[in-house]
């Protein structure tokens, strides 16, 4: 790596292609401490709600969406998302992580009316809708992206999770979703979430049908943005999980995904924070992940439903959380979204 | 390579210039390495150390895991196998049952790994019998059969000498013993967890009888309970004296306790770094057993893969079907395939070795069916 300068691609390609695994998880874990001068690792109390399931998107990596129409098609009712906020709440929640799919018939009002109601009902921090959500609507009701943040963000918006990038690379989202949002598009509704005051985090899915390459473009997309609007608080890697989609394959190993972390760690020098991923690998390969450049362990997640809908069942409890992180050597704290102590 | 700079702000210069060198680790330069709080630079140490040993390769053996059954006359509390006879949940496969699943491993089968409980009275003539049969069912798969603790349970049983169990057993077909039983060696915790169970004297000698008797066996660590670190450290030094005398251990297995289903359901699970700690330590501080296992059972196949760059050799194998680690709560599969093990050794940069129980590498095979 050059010395005070940052990594281009054929150098990060060179590391994360023919670095021992050591080699590559100590650069990043340096990065890392240096990034985060105490020992500390975080954690959030949240809750996954998705107010619907219908999509007509049809990514072939999703084991969770079902057609407009179909048996097991569902939108929350008020009283239901009222239970699980205050469920949350009583577990000493602070944010309801929202999103859904690509519903064909509920207008952009049906979603002003959802978080002007859950803002005015509860304390919470509400971070929601994707950026192909957000994309989607726009083309729904014939306005521009800036104009749905901006109506979402007056019903009481507080940021937009950086679900759905997937890989940020045309020819791979054609492959695996090609109804979604371009690169371009997803990108572009970040920068203005940013423009508007909204902080974001972004996330990569990997381990489908991308390259190796492909991945670090990808992550190289994100750095040129956040050089010019410094709004993403985190980034999350996600493993995809195979089973119950149209694309059959072997999960990504353990390995795999350190040497991504790592490596993700390492090219975004502009990121403060980097999420491992207990929900889709195991508690005991994201304790490890603390020492591959992740200094924040995700959400308790009282409910989630993607990755349970690919087939993967991990749960832990706040009080594991902290017990997993200590045992790493490190000191829990809560957080907030835009990692703030608790 | 190890960097010394890198060791010496840990404050591990003098452990790193040893592994470099070859050197023999102390007690306490085994509880130094535990408290490390950088899991990259212990990894690089267990890495450098296997690499020696064993290059580029990482190994796994096509085998068939078989309970004969739980009725032990042992009341170990870190167990969810254990049934006392008479009991709903008890089982005892009869000769013929055992033998079916036998047949059913095919051509493939190049190990058959036998354990159970300390029967009351199932006699020795049974396993001899049982052994002789399985050895013509499958004449060139290594029978690896019966811990130190049922062997020393069946001479208690037979009234006869542990040397003249071996040998019984030996001229049946038995070739290798596996590992279990040991647990951790300290009276301490022996007296607390597994009171009725052989004592830790008494698994070293039983092993050693059977190394004099040219049989070759395993060593296990069950960790992750009530143990301290030192108490760890003290079983591997235990095992690493053993093996200065007679030679005969071919792979030391870390096995992380399984809080489910027992009578220490109150403790929590391992975590992967501790996990990964043990793994690398006894890599290090075993400086003469040659294989470390990454038993992928009990530490579940993503991070049995992790371990092989912590210090491990060896992936196990096929396994097939399993009931101790299970029983116990390990949430890990029934079996793995060949496929899958060789994708996960690949995937974290080593080159998978089919080997046999002793580490012989199996003569390269046609290509064979996924299984």
């Amino acid at each position: 790596m050059a010395k005070n300068g940052r990594l281009n691609i054929d150098q990060a390609w060179e590391l994360y292609r023919s670095a021992g695994f050591h080699e590559l998880g100590g650069k990043a874990h340096r990065v890392r401490l240096e990034k985060h001068t105490e020992p500390v690792v975080t954690y959030v109390i949240d809750r996954n709600i998705n107010y619907s399931n219908v999509c007509v998107c049809g990514c072939r990596f999703c084991a969770f969406f079902r057609p407009p129409g179909h048996s097991e098609s569902y939108v929350l009712s008020r009283k239901e998302l009222s239970a699980k906020i205050e469920e949350t709440l009583l577990l000493g929640g602070t944010q309801i992580l929202l999103q859904g799919g690509h519903h064909p018939d509920l207008p952009l009002s049906f979603y002003e009316e959802m978080l002007s109601f859950m803002k005015s009902k509860y304390p919470i921090h509400v971070h929601a809708f994707s950026p192909p959500e957000i994309v989607f609507f726009s083309r729904m009701e014939g306005i521009g992206v800036g104009e749905v943040i901006s109506r979402l963000r007056h019903a009481g918006l507080d940021s937009i999770p950086g679900g759905g990038a997937e890989i940020l690379v045309d020819s791979v989202r054609q492959r695996v979703s090609p109804r979604k949002c371009s690169a371009a598009e997803w990108l572009g509704v970040m920068e203005e979430a940013h423009s508007q005051g909204l902080r974001t985090t972004a996330t990569m899915m990997f381990g489908h049908e991308e390259t190796p390459k492909e991945r670090l473009m990808h992550l190289f997309a994100l750095r040129d943005l956040q050089d010019r609007t410094g709004g993403f608080t985190a980034f999350i890697p996600w493993a995809f999980q195979p089973q119950n989609t149209a694309i059959p394959r072997e999960p990504e190993t353990a390995v795999s995904y350190l040497r991504l972390l790592a490596i993700s760690r390492l090219v975004l020098d502009n990121f403060d924070n980097i999420q491992a991923s207990w929900v889709t690998m195991g508690p005991k390969i994201a304790q490890l992940a603390l020492f591959f450049g992740a200094n924040d362990f995700g959400s308790t997640m009282i409910e989630e439903n993607v990755v349970a809908a690919a087939g993967v069942h991990f749960r832990l409890s706040v009080e594991e959380i902290r017990r997993i992180i200590e045992s790493a050597g490190f000191k829990p704290r809560q957080r907030r979204m835009a990692y703030e102590w608790i | 390579m190890l960097e010394q700079g890198y060791f010496r702000k840990l404050g591990l210069e003098d452990i790193s210039h040893k592994v470099a060198e070859g050197a023999r680790l102390t007690i306490s330069d085994g509880e130094r390495l535990f408290a490390c709080p950088d899991m990259n630079a212990l990894g690089s140490l267990a890495h450098y150390a296997r690499t020696r040993l064993h290059g580029n390769a990482a190994y796994y053996v096509v085998n068939r895991h078989i309970n004969y059954s739980n009725i032990c006359v042992n009341g170990c509390r870190f167990c969810a196998f254990s049934r006392k006879k008479g009991d709903p949940l008890s089982f005892e496969l009869s000769e013929e049952q055992i033998l079916d699943k036998i047949r059913a491993g095919g051509k493939e089968l190049t190990e058959i790994h036998i354990v159970g409980g300390c029967h009351p009275d199932l006699p020795l003539s049974f396993f001899e019998g049982l052994l002789r049969k399985i050895g013509h069912i499958q004449p060139n798969a290594c029978i690896k059969a019966f811990t130190a603790v049922e062997i020393a349970h069946f001479a208690k049983n037979e009234q006869i000498p542990v040397k003249d169990v071996l040998a019984r057993l030996k001229s049946a077909g038995l070739q290798m013993l596996p590992g279990g039983g040991a647990e951790i060696f300290s009276p301490r915790i022996r007296e607390r967890l597994c009171p009725e169970k052989l004592d830790g004297k008494g698994w070293l000698d039983v092993m050693r009888q059977a190394h004099e008797a040219g049989l070759k066996s395993n060593a296990t660590m069950l960790y992750g309970h009530i143990e301290t670190v030192r108490e760890r450290i003290e079983h591997m030094v235990a095992l690493r004296e053993l093996q200065d005398t007679t030679g005969g251990l071919v792979c030391f297995i870390p096995l992380s306790f399984q809080p489910a289903n027992n009578q220490l359901s109150h403790l929590p699970p391992t975590t992967g770094v501790d996990d990964l700690k043990t793994i690398a330590v006894s890599r290090l501080m075993l400086d003469n057993i040659a294989h470390i296992k990454a038993y992928w059972v009990m530490l579940s196949v993503k991070l049995a893969q992790v371990a092989l760059c912590y210090g491990a050799d060896d992936f196990d194998g096929t396994v097939v079907e399993e009931k101790i680690g299970h029983m116990a709560g390990a949430e890990s599969q029934q079996a793995m395939t060949r496929r899958e093990i060789e994708m996960n050794i690949r995937d974290a940069g080593f080159e998978p070795v089919e080997r046999d129980s002793l580490f012989r590498p199996v003569a390269s095979s046609p290509p064979r069916s996924d299984r």
